[in-house]
């Protein structure tokens, strides 16, 4: 490798990185200013106005053509805009329900901003890498950051626990991580994406090959909570403050599947994981939507419903062709709105004091009417979480399940929509209580103390729901990721 | 009178109405806004009847047609395609009729969070109209599960006592058949896009009904398009969810359940099923037509056992619908007419049942007929209403009911597929049947002596009830004596839809097969070499 242009190019790598290294630079300001005064009203605002300039940042660059910084270690633009928007998008809306959501639970420090931007900032990485190193980096600096903010409600035993609990799990799959980037750089003696499919395509794959694909892909499977490598995510999702449990449950599995995508297309193409992904995709959707039949916390069932959705993610990859993966990235866009809708409604449900922060659904009886803004705002995110049109989510799953059909996993896309018949049904449970029930005919004790809904809260909300109806009616958005696949497109991802 | 746009018009006002609705602050606003909203829909959608000419072939393009080719962006043939032709023309009619009908016996009706309800009421009335004008499936589809929200709330939050579990199963139920649907759909879409598109998907209705899908693969996709169908319809055995959705919805979601949104299962095998699997169609229309048949005696069976006036409609409803399903499995010109002139009854006299029942109701908050009997004389105008619905819905000739059994009876006996007298002359007792439930209730209800002091102090109809039951009695007798008009718009279509039926029969049938004569060498048989 040629260093002496070293200095050079660093500029221009700075230009094209600019929202990573602006993140950077704010998250560290912000652990000064939180030195010296705890909980700074100014941290919330410098970090959504960093992220407000980041996303700004890459959308310019999203129809430019896709390169790469840092001596390829880092793609930019197009397919890397893409995913940094999701994540900032979904990080940025986390911040503004956090603010008052932490205040009200009484654990509003101002680190919280910091190690967000942190987060944000590693599943940028992730996202973006088009090497191995990397790839290892960014999830070391996504998955940290995300074990604090689990743990965040200090004086929790529960919060305590799950917080432990993904740590401990965490580092066991970072390891099969690693050791999987090991056998790959032993088998075919490169990290960088483009060159292990090189490699590949010249001598075949090797056994070693094969075995570090595996191991990386159950690295990966276990970020992106996939069956039978969820065991935690329930635990964890519950655990953890919820505004911050919807910025994990989609900005990390964004990112995760980001990463996911490229490992599979550029450095695997045409490597036979269909059989694996399609089954693994089947236990997910299976599972995931069964188990969230059974639970009566609304946040865990949420959880669980995240396995699920992570299961039709998968189905998109395991058709292993460009559309599949371009689903599978309209998906997780649609996923982050509606989760983090879903997420940020049961934030401000969670008043009841005496209660603690234990949420049981048949609790809130009625609460659509006494306050219509979240029930009917949740209608729309539970809604499009079970794929009804004219919402986001019929579109992402229509998005997933198509090439799917195509690639000849018929088989598949049935189980997926029978699974998605079954999760219609929690999804609906909680819209019953929320409008078709009163007080007097639940089980349970139903709090009427009064509360409020922040305003910046409300505007969150209203324009997720808002953002899930323009995606469902606007088809054409599809087309932004499918041309990050096309072969001729001056935005693809293999030039 | 020419209007541009007019179909996609008649499909969005409603929901422009919702948007209105939603902003408005008092109850006597919202209401009146959906009236007026709705009436000037009908009004408007009166322009499609005018601008359709029956003349003018809609085989290869519908009429009225509004496109938008760029929906889905280029790569796939997924556009906005909506239209008329002669099997919706009707159909969208009644949906934009019963609109303001709905909302006036509303009015009183529902007396809690009427903002909400007359919002979903005219979403509603959107989805319906854009399921019956969609010439795409996707965008078909779209519409049809549409459908389902609005009404969930409506059955869930303004339904009786069982009220939640009517709404869970009734949206379970089409969701489980319209999700299997949509796979067979996508399906449909990538095979036919790779045989006639040049490997572009198409949802395209006119290239899905040119194109012809080898048998083998007809049999399961016809099997799960006519799923989702036949649980909306509801055929029997998929019918359960209809009398406990029928009996909990309000006034309002009975009729619109009733007269048009069980028409989009028996629309959506004519338009989908027959057309794209024409083989498989033949082969299973006898399983159909049983089924129908079975769902006409059974349906009338259990409505003479109910004791609930509404139930006893509701179970009606799988009765008369099995006739409708029975005409489409003929797959004869008369009976299809039949079943499409019986689907526009069953709306137009099962609605004005659901109404009459509902202003019973609201009356003397119970539907059992034995808290009733003998209100003839309290109530003559809704008596006289009441009894004549009935005699429509029983089918007495001259009124409409008959004209659409009648063809669909005598256009079975014809058929070459469901044509065994036994079943068309099983089915016929079915219309015996339905005068005997449905006088049963007339006479439980309203003659007999007036003992209940409650009934005897019933109000008669008002103004504004006799207003919404007017039009359709008067559709009543007008079908009945003068259905030329009717039949005639549909008739083109029909036979176009037959004639291609039978021309991608006749496409796919094998080649009469040389015979080839057997050798035996002792041990098996094996094919002789040919002659030639």
């Amino acid at each position: 490798m040629d260093l002496s242009t070293a200095y050079d190019l660093l500029g221009a790598d700075l230009v094209a990185t600019k929202s990573l290294v602006l993140l950077t630079v704010l998250g560290l300001v912000a652990i000064v200013v939180d030195a010296f005064s705890n909980d700074h009203k100014s941290l919330p605002w410098m970090a959504g106005l960093g992220l407000a300039a980041g996303i700004a940042f890459e959308a310019l660059t999203l129809f430019q053509p896709s390169g790469t910084a840092f001596y390829g270690m880092l793609r930019v633009g197009g397919y890397a805009a893409y995913l940094n928007i999701v994540i900032m998008a979904a990080a940025l809306l986390t911040i503004i329900l956090s603010v008052p959501y932490l205040k009200r639970i009484r654990h509003n420090y101002g680190e919280v901003h910091a190690i967000v931007l942190f987060a944000t900032v590693g599943m940028m990485v992730l996202a973006a890498s088009n090497n191995l190193v990397s790839s290892f980096v960014g999830l070391e600096t996504m998955s940290i950051p995300l074990y604090i903010l689990t743990g965040l409600v200090r004086d929790d035993e529960g919060a305590i626990e799950s917080a432990l609990k993904y740590f401990l799990l965490g580092a066991f799959a970072t390891g099969f991580f690693l050791y999987g980037i090991a056998l790959l750089y032993g088998a075919t003696g490169s990290m960088y994406l483009p060159e292990i499919a090189a490699h590949v395509a010249a001598n075949g794959p090797s056994v070693l090959f094969v075995a570090g694909s595996a191991l990386l892909l159950i690295g990966f499977l276990f970020k992106v909570s996939a069956v039978p490598f969820h065991m935690w995510t329930p635990d964890v999702y519950q655990g953890a403050p919820t505004t911050l449990t919807g910025f994990m449950s989609t900005a990390s599995k964004a990112a995760a599947f980001g990463a996911l995508i490229l490992v599979l297309y550029i450095a695997m193409p045409g490597q036979g994981w269909t059989e694996a992904l399609s089954v693994i995709a089947l236990l997910t959707m299976v599972l995931g939507n069964i188990v969230a039949l059974a639970q009566a916390n609304v946040k865990r069932m949420l959880a669980y419903s995240s396995v699920a959705h992570a299961g039709y993610v998968l189905v998109g990859l395991a058709s292993g062709s460009t559309d599949g993966y371009s689903g599978a990235l309209f998906y997780l866009l649609v996923y982050t709105v509606m989760n983090i809708g879903a997420f940020g409604v049961m934030s401000v449900l969670e008043w009841d004091e005496r209660g603690g922060r234990e949420q049981t659904l048949e609790s809130l009886a009625g609460v659509g009417y006494r306050r219509p803004l979240l029930g009917w705002t949740m209608a729309f995110f539970l809604f499009s979480l079970s794929g009804f049109p004219p919402l986001g989510g019929f579109l992402g799953k229509y998005a997933v399940f198509a090439p799917a059909v195509e690639a000849g996993l018929t088989w598949l896309v049935i189980v997926g929509v029978l699974a998605s018949a079954v999760s219609a049904y929690y999804y609906l449970r909680v819209l019953v209580v929320f409008f078709m029930k009163t007080a007097d005919e639940v089980r349970v004790p139903v709090s009427d103390a009064p509360f409020e809904v922040p305003r910046s809260t409300a505007v969150v909300l209203v324009l997720c729901a808002a953002a899930l109806l323009v995606l469902g009616v606007s088809p054409q958005l599809l087309e932004v990721t499918a041309r990050f696949f096309s072969s001729t497109g001056a935005l693809a991802l293999i030039p | 009178m020419n209007i541009p746009y007019l179909t996609s018009i008649v499909i969005f006002l409603p929901l422009v109405g919702a948007v209105l609705t939603l902003l408005s602050r008092s109850v006597n606003t919202t209401r009146w806004t959906a009236l007026v909203v709705t009436t000037v829909t009908f009004v408007v959608s009166l322009g499609l009847w005018t601008g359709f000419d029956p003349a003018v072939s809609t085989s290869d393009w519908p009429q009225l047609a509004n496109v938008w080719a760029g929906w889905f962006g280029p790569g796939v043939d997924v556009k906005y395609f909506v239209g008329i032709d002669g099997l919706n023309l009707l159909l969208v009619l009644l949906t934009t009729l019963l609109g303001p009908i709905v909302v006036l016996s509303s009015w009183t009706y529902i007396h809690k969070h009427e903002k909400a309800y007359y919002t979903l009421l005219l979403i509603l009335q959107t989805g319906v109209t854009g399921v019956f004008t969609s010439f795409d499936v996707i965008l078909f589809y779209i519409f049809f599960e549409l459908t389902l929200i609005p009404m969930y709330f409506i059955i869930g939050i303004w339904g009786g006592e069982e009220r939640v579990y009517a709404a869970v199963k009734f949206v379970l139920f089409t969701l489980v058949g319209s999700l299997l649907m949509l796979v067979a759909l996508l399906f449909l879409g990538f095979a036919a896009g790779e045989a006639i598109n040049g490997g572009v998907f198409t949802t395209d209705w006119y290239t899905l009904v040119e194109f012809n899908m080898p048998a083998v693969q007809q049999g399961w996709l016809f099997l799960l398009f006519a799923l989702a169908f036949s649980i909306k319809v509801p055929l029997f055995p998929l019918h359960t969810w209809l009398p406990d959705a029928h009996v909990q919805a309000p006034t309002g979601g009975s009729v619109i359940l009733a007269g048009v949104l069980l028409k989009m299962g028996t629309y959506g095998l004519v338009r989908f099923c027959l057309p794209f699997f024409p083989d498989a169609t033949h082969e299973y229309a006898m399983l159909f037509a049983v089924l129908a048949v079975i769902g006409i005696v059974y349906g009338a069976l259990v409505s003479r056992a109910q004791t609930d006036a509404k139930k006893l409609v509701a179970y009606s409803s799988v009765s008369h619908l099995g006739f409708v399903v029975l005409g489409i499995f003929a797959l004869t010109a008369e009976a299809m007419q039949g079943a499409f002139i019986q689907m526009i009854n069953h709306g137009i006299s099962t609605g004005a049942l659901f109404l009459i029942v509902g202003m019973l109701y609201e009356r003397r908050h119970t539907r059992a007929m034995a808290d009733f009997g003998g209100i003839a004389k309290s109530v003559p105008v809704l008596s006289f209403f009441m009894i004549f619905t009935v005699l429509a819905s029983a089918g007495l000739p001259g009124l409409n009911g008959f004209v659409g059994e009648f063809l669909i009876l005598m256009g079975s006996f014809k058929s070459a597929t469901v044509g065994s007298p036994w079943l068309i002359a099983i089915a016929t007792t079915g219309v015996i049947l339905a005068a005997v439930y449905l006088l049963y209730m007339v006479y439980r209800t309203f003659f007999g002596p007036l003992e209940i002091e409650a009934n005897r102090t019933m109000k008669d109809l008002n103004p504004r009830e006799v207003l919404l039951l007017l039009p359709l009695v008067i559709l009543m007798i007008w079908m009945g004596f003068a259905p030329a008009p009717f039949l005639a718009r549909s008739e083109p279509a029909v036979q176009d839809l037959l004639r291609k039926i039978d021309a991608k029969r006749a496409q796919s049938a094998p080649a009469a097969e040389e015979p080839v004569s057997m050798l035996y060498d002792g041990e098996r048989f094996t094919p002789a070499p040919s002659v030639r």
